[in-house]
């Protein structure tokens, strides 16, 4: 992907649905244990919704493919007429070149990618419920849902109160919020699958959204449930190409048959409902397993950022995602 | 069979003739043998206007407007890449791998990223035939795509009832077949059909006695002798080679020691295996220089098109680089009419095959 690629602000693509974009990089710094990188990107931002991704083309030594990226936020007006924010973890050879970019730099983006989180068309008060990192687009849904007049809780979990994500962001954003950390150094001690039932009774939410590792999601999916509340999570799963056409990163999901199929991530989800997830057949360790909330058992090796938050924008093969979610009157199209 | 020298000498002529206007137009040359298009390449004639070049290609007698491909696997079925740009404008849009029954693959991690390449084991997830024509086929033939359908199956039978069944309904849409051979066959204890002659002929013979539109072999590089395989299948009545399948690769965790693919091993590809591509498609051509190649293999820039051309093939499917760029495939076959332009090539046949000794 090197080479001739200088002049940002070159745009391929249709009126609609994602776009392959030069960015020009507009702020890059750390957010606590974290990092956050802005870039320029007007049509991205424009279309961009809360759940979607960005693939990020690196320039690492031996790497090939793009690195998903959860969009953390987006700014439709201002000076650059619309930027987007990702926020990630450094913990792979991709993710560690994107830190050492500097500012003025020119990167090159697709997006944006992936199903976003619905919207309820419904009054019901929403739980927002976070890991580490996957915090990250939960604030931009947040503050989706409260334009909407909606009641957003929140709970934020991480290993440690470093990797505790946008602590301000979430206290200006949600009517209650608690911290969970499992050091004790910012809030409860503990994960945030041991407050979620107290959450939800004090919150009175009749619709939870994850973003954060996968046992998280499960363990929340499981809660919800258990409860009979509806879930939406943004799941990770390894992606390739997060365009839709290498079958890398699928999901067994369960249809409305019941049957269980591969969905993909990246087109399919990443927002799925966390109640239809075959966690078993996917690998997710349950509850008793769940390792520290911030990015658990990623190896370097693994096509690192955060595979997580991407959408099907408008002419992608209709599939189950959208349709299932469409039979639920909670739902709209977010 | 037609001999290499003989061919190689209509090759010339044709070429000569096509390229004609490049070496001189209106000074018709008394030279009984005017230059080798290849010798035109080379030495850098005068640049012609890149509308002028002719693209159109033709594969084991299907006409390409462009000689650019997906590669099955690398492209679904074509509408992700919609979102993107038309999918019509490529030479043909080869399909992912469609089976007798619909396929749920293999469990993941299926993928691992390599240097320059990618190890990948997604076990031909695929809604079945029956799935694939009635929502794949009505929305290819709608945008008027050109469909290579490839097919895959576990027995000889599979094979067999897929392309009866596609024959069936392909109408003009489907332009022809490539038989992905590197299929386990369940009843050869698992053994891969592409690294058997007798056993990937007997496959090519089952889908040319239902086709009636061209068939190509897809043949992989996992074995001793690509030239003996590629004669079985050509006498087995295929009428054209894609070569090559990924290479068969393990990636395994320095410190947990797992595989890092669920299935232990996958194929790999991307720019890693292009020179072994290139090579096959070489060989196979200087041995089979009647048999028309789609070459496959890591292409991902116009200079990669170009030696897959000068190599044999008549046209280039291109992969992995679709998951980099999903503008690839429409970049290249622009990139490619100007590369033409530039050096006075008027005609890409003049590329074809047009390798020379050293």
């Amino acid at each position: 992907m090197s080479g001739a690629r200088v002049r940002a602000g070159v745009v391929e693509g249709r009126d609609h649905g994602p776009v392959h974009a030069t960015c020009e990089v507009i702020a890059r710094r750390r957010e606590g244990a974290y990092w956050l990188v802005s870039f320029a990107a007007r049509e991205i931002a424009e279309r961009a919704q809360p759940g979607q991704f960005v693939q990020i083309a690196v320039e690492a030594p031996e790497t090939l493919l793009r690195r998903p990226f959860s969009i953390a936020r987006v700014t439709r007006t201002g000076a650059f007429a619309g930027t987007v924010d990702v926020v990630f973890d450094a913990h792979g050879p991709g993710t560690r070149w994107l830190t050492t970019i500097d500012l003025h730099d020119v990167i090159d983006v697709i997006g944006p990618l992936g199903t976003p989180f619905p919207l309820p068309q419904r009054r019901v008060n929403c739980l927002l419920v976070g890991g580490g990192y996957g915090a990250a687009p939960l604030y931009y849904l947040a503050e989706m849902l409260l334009r909407q007049g909606l009641r957003v809780d929140m709970i934020n979990g991480a290993a440690t109160g470093e990797r505790i994500m946008g602590a301000i962001e979430a206290k200006r954003l949600s009517a209650s919020v608690t911290f969970t950390t499992e050091d004790g150094s910012l809030g409860r001690t503990g994960r945030v699958t041991d407050v979620i039932d107290e959450v939800l009774d004090s919150s009175g939410a009749g619709v939870v959204y994850a973003c954060g590792p996968n046992p998280m999601l499960r363990a929340v999916s499981e809660r919800c449930a258990a409860r009979r509340v509806p879930v939406q999570v943004a799941v990770e799963e390894r992606m390739g190409c997060g365009i839709g056409v290498c079958f890398t990163c699928v999901v067994p999901v369960a249809g409305r048959d019941g049957h269980v199929r591969n969905k993909r991530a990246c087109v399919d989800g990443p927002v799925f409902n966390g109640a239809r997830i075959d966690w078993d057949r996917w690998g997710v360790p349950g509850v008793p397993d769940v390792p520290a909330a911030h990015g658990g058992p990623d190896g370097p090796d693994r096509p690192d950022g955060p595979a997580d938050a991407p959408s099907p924008p408008p002419g992608a093969q209709p599939d189950a995602g959208q349709r299932e979610r469409g039979d639920d009157p909670l739902w709209g199209r977010a | 069979m037609i001999p290499a020298e003989e061919l190689r000498a209509r090759r010339r002529q044709d070429g000569a003739a096509e390229a004609g206007p490049a070496a001189g137009e209106g000074s018709p040359s008394p030279e009984a043998n005017p230059p080798h298009p290849a010798d035109a390449a080379a030495t850098q004639v005068a640049a012609i206007d890149p509308g002028a070049v002719q693209l159109d290609t033709r594969l084991a007698g299907i006409g390409l407007p462009n000689p650019i491909t997906s590669a099955s696997g690398c492209f679904s079925s074509g509408a992700e890449i919609e979102r993107f740009h038309d999918v019509a404008d490529l030479g043909a849009v080869v399909v992912k791998s469609i089976t007798l029954e619909p396929r749920d693959g293999l469990p993941t991690p299926r993928m691992a990223e390599t240097p320059s390449g990618m190890l990948n084991a997604i076990g031909l997830q695929n809604p079945g035939v029956e799935a694939w024509v009635a929502n794949d086929l009505p929305w290819l033939r709608e945008r008027g795509a050109r469909v290579i359908a490839s097919v895959a199956g576990n027995s000889v039978e599979d094979f067999r009832q897929v392309a009866r069944i596609l024959t069936a309904v392909g109408g003009d849409t489907i332009v022809a077949i490539e038989v992905n051979l590197s299929c386990p066959n369940v009843e050869e204890r698992g053994l891969v059909f592409a690294c058997s002659a007798p056993d990937s002929a007997e496959v090519v013979r089952a889908v040319s006695g239902e086709a009636h539109v061209p068939v190509l072999a897809k043949l992989t590089s996992d074995v001793t002798d690509i030239v003996a395989i590629a004669r079985a299948v050509v006498a087995a009545g295929a009428d054209g080679l894609t070569l090559i399948n990924t290479l068969l690769g393990m990636a395994i965790d320095p410190d947990t020691g797992h595989p890092q693919l669920a299935n232990t091993y996958g194929g790999l590809s991307g720019p890693a295996i292009r020179p072994v591509a290139v090579r096959n498609v070489h060989q196979v051509h200087s041995a089979l220089p009647e048999v028309p190649i789609l070459g496959c293999g890591g292409a991902r820039t116009v200079t990669d098109v170009v030696q897959f051309l000068r190599a044999g093939a008549s046209a280039v499917a291109v992969g992995t680089a679709t998951f980099v760029d999903p503008f690839v495939t429409a970049r290249l076959a622009t990139d490619l009419r100007r590369w033409c332009a530039d050096r006075g090539i008027a005609d890409l046949g003049a590329l074809i095959g047009a390798t020379r000794p050293r």
